[in-house]
């Protein structure tokens, strides 16, 4: 019994969630319905990231490159200008004092903070979006468009093909992906084009095994048998039939793995097999800020936030069109 | 059956090499691995002392038969020496597995004690707080990096409160299980068991309503079995299998995932090694670590393999 209510239970929350829309437009209850049934917040994440990444230059308040030694590990403005720093970091005050700035406090320029250089850390955090946007983006179309074809080749004709692809998958996934980046790294010098090599490298593999499953149940229907009767080549097949019926998939897999990409962006720069250091990709002021966790919290809380929330939105974003386009798919991870 | 278990084992067998050829390959055109002991034609070397280092090293073969000499003396159980310290590959890369393997074990229990329960409950109680609550930790679990997590507990657990210490594995002089040492394995398996929880929560959670909608705990219900009885004998049981098979290539995950987690924590194990072997390129290690992470990887595969068809005996192959 007391299985029973619960169950009702459940079910009147649900209902209460799912007002109709007339009668509640604009009370709370509608806007938490909203909330739940539209990805909003993560929604305007991922718009605040676009944002950054294109318009990085405008926003971005200082340099991201730039160093001012004054500003060495300057605590963050939005906690108020903090005048105690000052007179505890002597060196701020003497050593390094721009010329003709004596005597006068140069108060803490950056809303984040600085870096151990004297770098905004917001503008660096802003740059960073930019570069996480380029990366995640070209890798994420380039292994999907790798795995697709590998998966569906692989499905559709069969046979000693199909065997050979799916052993190259077995013995991608067994190789040490961290490893292997840090080895290429030292052979061909860290780069923006290594990097995303490398993310390409992993991107593909998450699509060849499911394609592949459903390219074999798919070209078994009549439709198929069909369209080669009616004289088309495997090419139309291919692109005319078979593929409107792995759109679906292939959007799911490749909007999960969004958020990995990212992930695994920020792991290769934190351990230096990534972006080359000057420039301001996030695991990279990470792994800068790493040495000064005690004295600068503010250099790795900000890229670190910054990365969480890019890769929660992703991640929510994720699940919500799986459960929207194909709840079957709910084991994938 | 047998035909399957037969052909795994072999495209198992046929991944590590292949794994370990890349490597192999890929290291040696990182440079040559003889600058770590001088320059060509630097002071102190004559061309003959380095003529006999590279045939010492085989260095001045073909690469395939280097490979080829390299699994020839892996089947006769030599492994080399590394390069800089001259000391056994075996002897190195085994004091440090076994930190990793601890670390890696560590995580696994934390993982599961974390995950299950939460999926449990998560699914138990669909639509309350309690299952809002588990979703939400099942989404921020897989979206936080995990080396940032670790610098973010060292800076409070360590640097502010002071709590927890690292940087080590703990005393060797004390008793394994005290807190003197337990202490050490707090902060890093505690980063590394966040995000495999969720995955946990997020299987144990779907198996489990899967399982409470099925015939056979409705038929319980009917026939008036309690609701505890329903829960943990009826359904946890059948709900388990997934995240049980997945446990094990968890634990493949957690060991070769921890190079990013031993970087942070300064753990002395595998990941660290290996970072360290690729700086100096020093192959012998480098093939020794990548040939364990990759027989982890295969064998965990397979053994997931054949304990599917053990706990689920409707799945042939």
């Amino acid at each position: 019994m007391a299985t029973d209510t619960k169950a009702q239970d459940s079910g009147a929350v649900q209902s209460a969630a799912s007002p109709d829309a007339g009668s509640m437009r604009f009370s709370p209850a509608y806007a938490w319905y909203i909330i739940r049934r539209w990805p909003l917040i993560p929604g305007i994440i991922m718009v605040m990231l676009v944002v950054a990444g294109v318009f990085a230059d405008q926003l971005a308040p200082y340099d991201e490159i730039e160093q001012d030694i004054r500003f060495r590990n300057a605590p963050p403005r939005i906690f108020g200008s903090n005048p105690e720093y000052w007179s505890t970091q002597d060196y701020s005050q003497a050593m390094f004092r721009a010329p003709g700035s004596e005597g006068k406090d140069p108060g803490n320029r950056f809303l984040l903070g600085g870096d151990h250089v004297g770098r905004d850390v917001l503008s660096r955090v802003i740059h960073g979006a930019r570069i996480s946007l380029v990366v995640t983006s070209v890798a994420l179309f380039s292994g999907l468009i790798l795995g697709v074809t590998i998966g569906v080749v692989s499905g559709y004709y069969g046979g000693i093909v199909d065997e050979f692809l799916m052993r190259m998958v077995d013995v991608w996934y067994a190789v040490p992906f961290l490893l292997l980046a840090m080895v290429a790294v030292i052979i061909f010098e860290a780069s923006l084009n290594l990097i995303i090599f490398l993310l390409i490298l992993l991107a593909w593999s998450g699509y060849v095994r499911n394609l592949r499953g459903e390219v074999l149940s798919l070209k078994q229907r009549e439709f198929v048998a069909a369209a080669r009767v009616a004289g088309a080549s495997t090419f139309r097949i291919i692109f005319r039939h078979l593929l409107p019926g792995l759109v679906n998939t292939i959007f799911v897999i490749a909007s999960l793995r969004v958020g990995q990409l990212i992930l695994a962006e920020a792991s290769l720069s934190f351990i230096g097999a990534g972006i080359p250091a000057p420039t301001p990709a996030w695991g990279v002021l990470i792994a800068e800020g790493r040495e000064y966790v005690e004295q600068a919290w503010w250099q790795t809380v900000f890229p670190g936030t910054a990365i969480f929330l890019v890769v929660l939105a992703f991640n929510f974003l994720g699940d919500w069109v799986r459960d929207r386009l194909d709840p079957r798919l709910r084991q994938l991870d | 059956m047998r035909k399957f278990l037969i052909r795994r084992f072999l495209a198992g067998i046929l991944s590590v090499l292949a794994a370990t050829a890349i490597v192999f390959g890929l290291s040696r055109a990182a440079g040559d691995p003889l600058l770590l002991y001088a320059k060509p034609g630097g002071y102190g070397v004559t061309p003959e002392q380095e003529q006999a280092l590279k045939e010492k090293l085989r260095l001045d073969r073909p690469l395939v038969i280097q490979y080829l000499l390299w699994v020839t003396d892996l089947l006769q159980g030599d492994f080399g020496r590394t390069l800089l310290a001259e000391q056994l590959v075996t002897k190195v890369v085994g004091e440090k597995m076994g930190a990793t393997v601890q670390l890696a074990v560590a995580a696994w229990v934390l993982a599961t004690i974390m995950g299950v329960p939460l999926g449990v409950l998560s699914a138990v109680l669909r639509g309350s707080i309690w299952d809002y609550m588990g979703r939400a930790y099942a989404l921020v679990g897989q979206s936080l990096p995990t080396f940032w997590l670790g610098l973010m507990l060292i800076l409070i657990f360590n640097k502010r409160l002071d709590w927890l210490p690292f940087g080590t594995r703990g005393t060797a002089e004390a008793f394994f299980f005290s807190w003197e040492n337990l202490r050490y394995f707090v902060m890093p398996s505690f980063a590394i068991a966040w995000g495999a929880a969720a995955v946990y929560l997020r299987l144990t959670r779907s198996a489990m309503l899967e399982v409470l909608d099925s015939e056979f705990v409705k038929l319980a219900r009917s026939k008036g079995v309690g609701q505890n009885k329903i829960i943990w004998k009826h359904a946890f049981r059948n709900a388990l299998i997934p995240p049980l098979t997945v446990s094990s290539l968890m634990m493949a995950g957690l060991i070769t995932g921890s190079v990013v987690i031993e970087a942070v924590f300064s753990w002395p194990g595998l990941g660290r090694l290996a970072i360290q072997a690729v700086q100096d390129n020093d192959f012998p290690i480098l093939t020794a670590t990548v040939l364990f992470f990759a027989t982890v990887f295969v064998t965990v595969n397979f053994v997931t393999d054949v304990l599917y068809a053990v706990i689920d005996p409707r799945i042939r192959y």
